[in-house]
């Protein structure tokens, strides 16, 4: 999804979110995340202002003090940056791939199936299975940070039961090109 | 605490109008829990990756030498042999050996890529033109910071400030972009690179080139 981002070309405008909206998103947000509101409350304060970064292709960013905190596409979910994953990274669930498939991760491929199922891998028991279309936080064997957030594109009982072809799918992962905007 | 429970409760229900009491039950419950505090990472200043990532990166020899220079426990958890060994994890040598091989590649590859790179941009020219708008009057353009990475429009704000003057960016004949400033500020101009002043710094003041264009000449020569 970054793959190719810059903010020269693809930004439109910054415009501040007015208050009632940003209620709207902070309930979004609480509802979507594993985030309890007062953690919330430090990574985004009611007091500051959310600016709504505005970029081509329907894609939002929002920040807080100049720093990008989440971003949507469309009316889809609501990602945190990997860096905000980074600092609670409890707010999303989480999968694992083995150290093979790292590389190819960082290179914004798509993760199958057996680099989630393999013994370095991880994927959430089936009876609290995840559904397809879900944001993850993508781990990776051996490593205690996240390498990127994705979303589901089965879900992980299939990833299991069928193991083969798409498991997840990176939205954002280190060293992409939205990784590399730490202020907007 | 309680007050601001008691704000949480009141802020909530409000926007999401259509289903105001689904939310509700279960926070009140319960006291507000103290917010969780934030992992601190430590992130690679070579390349600005959590450190246990940088053998994915494709400056792995700098990152070594930068870790071990600020932190050498950090060093030693990820490099020293034991942790060599351990990292491997479930992958097979094979797969290790062309990962560190790759890696190598990689870092070689990005090296000469800046270098061209860097190359490319010590040899760019910066001119400033000083144009004869008609008797008295002249314009200066300057043309070329962009190779070394200035945003154009700070460097035209900050040359209008500087000279009290209008600046814009816009562009040429050629369809290059350039600064145009109102008046006859080459020397000036070339002052503040010289000094390195804001938004100019790192521009070497030997590539830049002074050029006339006089009215009655044709135009763009
Ligand atoms: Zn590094």
């Amino acid at each position: 999804m970054f793959k190719r981002f810059s903010l020269s070309s693809d930004v439109s405008g910054q415009t501040p979110v007015k208050s009632s909206i940003q209620r709207s998103i902070r309930n979004a947000v609480l509802s979507q995340w594993k985030i309890e509101s007062s953690t919330l409350e430090v990574l985004w304060p009611k007091k500051e202002a959310l600016t709504h970064v505005k970029c081509k292709d329907h894609l939002s960013i929002y920040a807080v003090q100049g720093e990008p905190i989440f971003f949507q596409h469309s009316d889809g979910p609501i990602y945190p940056t990997l860096r905000v994953l980074h600092r609670y990274p409890f707010i999303l669930p989480a999968v694992k791939v083995d150290r093979g498939a790292i590389r190819f991760l960082l290179a914004g491929a798509s993760m199958m199936c057996p680099g989630l199922t393999s013994a370095g891998g991880y994927l959430p028991p089936d009876d609290t299975p995840l559904e397809a279309g879900v944001p993850v936080a993508i781990f990776t064997e051996g490593k205690e940070h996240a390498a990127a957030i994705g979303i589901t594109k089965l879900s992980t009982i299939e990833m299991r039961k069928v193991n083969k072809g798409v498991g997840v799918e990176p939205i954002t992962y280190l060293g992409d090109e939205f990784w590399a905007i730490k202020t907007v | 605490m309680v007050r601001k429970n008691n704000q949480d409760q009141k802020g909530q229900p409000t926007p999401a109008a259509p289903a105001p009491s689904t939310t509700e039950p279960t926070e009140p419950a319960e006291p507000i829990p103290e917010p969780k505090p934030p992992v601190q990472v430590f992130y690679c200043a070579v390349c600005t990756f959590p450190v246990e990532y940088c053998e994915f990166g494709s400056s792995l020899s700098k990152c070594k030498e930068w870790l071990k220079d600020v932190r050498v426990d950090l060093y030693e958890r990820f490099y020293s042999e034991d942790a060599l060994q351990a990292k491997i994890g479930t992958m097979s040598l094979e797969a290790q050996s062309k990962l560190e091989k790759d890696a190598v590649e990689k870092e070689a590859k990005a090296d000469a890529k800046a270098d061209a790179a860097l190359k490319k941009k010590l040899a760019s020219q910066i001119t400033i033109k000083r144009i004869e708008r008609n008797k008295r009057k002249h314009v200066t353009a300057i043309h070329g910071l962009e190779a070394f990475g200035v945003d154009l429009k700070k460097a035209a704000k900050q040359f209008a400030s500087k000279f009290a003057t209008g600046a814009s960016v816009t562009k040429n004949a050629q369809g290059l972009e350039e600064i145009v400033v109102q008046g006859d500020v080459g020397d000036e101009v070339f002052e503040l690179i010289e000094k390195q002043v804001g938004v100019l710094k790192g521009i070497p003041p030997d590539n830049v080139e002074f050029v006339e264009d006089k009215k009655k000449k044709s135009e763009g020569a």
